[in-house]
């Protein structure tokens, strides 16, 4: 199994004020695999974040190490690189657009990495087709919704070709089609691009179809598996104070009620066929 | 019946007499009953905002009226003091809005503002607080910027509560928020209509909160109200709501799904508690 990040025994502390220091991530260990789609799930102040911004050295370890793609994220001459082969999503669209047509803003990193502007030209128009926003390119970012200003961000990062994405609860401020037009754009650069995805979120029905789920509570990883796996521990998830879908907590319910049912049902279609058989 | 809010023949077009008009609301009749709590959905771009922003005065009709409470806040030379008093609006991420050095302070802000006696001011901050679920001597004196996302909504909410309107307005007040906090918001907004049946519209793009709150569904498309009932009468028309780009909760589906395959359930439920019922009766009488 190829490595693309490696994080070992991770700690960052950071000052709160003069006297308190306060760790925001305890010695977490996580590998993520080239190619994988991870779900990281877990509530605000669970250190989610704080993990993802290392994936990309946009914070560096207190103690502990991460590399991304073999490269240590405290070395400094390795920064380019790394940024380059991981690129980050964050949650608000309005806060990452820079430019006022949309091709420009796709372009940005390339333009500022100097390459050379027949290549821009190419890989700008690939990232857009990638994402479904081809016919926007000439557009202004502020006409379009939410979901399609993510699909530039996300344009933007596939422009400079990395193996990875990481996408901070990028669906947070999303309406239902929004949502939809993001994941199935993460999804489609996941499974036709081989693009290495960690997508954070607060919504269990997106983790539902990664191939593992993370969860964080306090600094720490304190789950982790396939999906079935994680969402079948309907007690563990809602001490944490997080979701599980609604036909897996039916299931939960159903089962406190003495029916033999499986636990780790997660879609509609799964519990049809299980109240079919 | 008394109504809380009457809208009658509500227009609004968006740049008037230029190439960029829009109509966004079109010929709106909508009457809402005290007490109500009402759930408002639709698609971005549905009207449903505009709608709300005409609902304290934000923004004026192109033509047609709104009553509030027997009062006409569409009449020519009403103030906005006084339609502010009676209807309460929570913005999307209220929290933004957060300036003050204390939480006291910044929710005292609009009751001060009224002119309101500030041994009122100070029963009524006490009381806001407390009803969002924050420890009134514990937060009173610290700054909003030192709480949680969670808490510091709590506390815009409560500023626009302490205002004591007759309608709360709250615009996707979960947005953003994980599910513990998300949870937490919405018994307080179900605790604070049981106890004062005010008047509630929330807006929310969850089918699952909606289903679990409110009395009635308000449906917005293109300027229109596509659909208006009892939950489970919205949630009958899977297809309309689709066709408009909305669902509804995943728990429906599975019981549409059940009842299209011929086992003799319902298909008007949108709570797991309900569902579980009806698979429980389902199972047992095999």
């Amino acid at each position: 199994m190829e490595k693309m990040i490696e994080i070992i025994d991770l700690v960052y502390e950071y000052r709160k004020n003069e006297e308190e220091k306060v760790k925001a991530l305890n010695e977490v260990s996580l590998n993520v695999k080239k190619g994988e789609f991870l779900a990281v799930i877990g509530h605000n102040g669970s250190g989610k974040s704080t993990m993802a911004k290392h994936m990309n050295a946009l914070l560096l370890p207190s103690g502990g190490k991460v590399y991304v793609h073999g490269l240590d994220t405290l070395d400094e001459s390795s920064l380019w690189n790394i940024r380059q082969s991981a690129g980050m999503v964050f949650q608000n669209p309005d806060n990452q657009i820079v430019a006022t047509i949309v091709e420009e803003d796709v372009a940005f990193g390339l333009e500022n990495l100097g390459v050379d502007p027949k290549e821009i030209r190419k890989r700008v128009k690939e990232a857009l087709e990638a994402v479904g926003m081809i016919e926007f390119s000439k557009k202004g970012p502020h006409l379009l919704s939410g979901g399609q200003k993510q699909r530039i961000a996300i344009a933007g990062v596939i422009a400079m070709k990395p193996e990875c994405i990481i996408l901070d609860e990028p669906t947070a401020m999303l309406d239902p089609v929004g949502r939809k037009e993001v994941m199935d754009t993460v999804k489609k650069l996941n499974k036709e691009e081989g693009i290495t995805i960690v997508h954070i979120t607060h919504f269990m029905d997106e983790a539902v179809d990664a191939d593992r789920v993370v969860v964080m509570e306090e600094g720490n990883v304190v789950l982790e598996g396939k999906p079935k796996e994680v969402f079948s521990q309907v007690e563990v998830l809602k001490d944490l104070g997080l979701d599980v879908p609604q036909v897996t907590e039916l299931a939960y319910r159903l089962r406190k009620e003495g029916i033999n049912i499986k636990e780790d049902i997660l879609t509609v279609d799964e519990m049809v066929k299980c109240l079919c058989q | 019946m008394f109504m809380s809010i009457i809208i009658e023949n509500l227009t609004h077009i968006y740049n008037f007499g230029n190439p960029f008009e829009t109509k966004a609301l079109n010929d709106i009749n909508l009457n809402i009953e005290k007490g109500e709590f009402i759930g408002l959905i639709g698609h971005t771009g549905s009207g449903k905002s505009t709608l709300i922003q005409h609902l304290n005065g934000l923004l004026k009709p192109s033509s047609g009226k709104i009553i509030i409470n027997g009062f006409d806040i569409t009449k020519k030379g009403v103030s906005l003091r006084e339609i502010r008093q009676k209807v309460g609006l929570v913005f999307q991420y209220p929290e933004h809005q957060l300036f003050e050095e204390t939480v006291y302070k910044d929710v005292a802000f609009g009751p001060l503002n009224l002119g309101l006696e500030e041994e009122e001011v100070h029963i009524r901050v006490k009381e806001a607080i407390e009803l969002v679920g924050l420890k009134f001597e514990e937060v009173k004196e610290r700054s909003p910027f030192e709480l949680s996302g969670g808490q510091r909504r709590r506390v815009a909410i409560a500023g626009v509560v302490a205002m004591k309107p007759e309608v709360l307005i709250l615009d996707e007040p979960t947005a953003g928020l994980d599910p513990r906090a998300r949870d937490e918001i919405l018994s307080q907004i179900k605790a604070l209509h049981q106890k004062y049946n005010i008047t509630i519209i929330l807006v929310s793009h969850s089918m699952e909160d909606i289903a679990k709150l409110v009395d009635r569904i308000i449906v917005m498309h293109k300027g229109n109200v596509a659909l208006t009932g009892k939950p489970s009468e919205v949630f009958r028309n899977v297809a309309l709501l689709e066709s408009i780009g909305l669902g509804v909760p995943q728990i429906t589906y599975l019981m549409k799904m059940l009842h299209k395959l011929g086992k003799p359930v319902r298909e008007d439920i949108f709570t797991i508690e309900d569902a579980k019922k009806e698979i429980l009766k389902l199972m047992r009488r095999n």
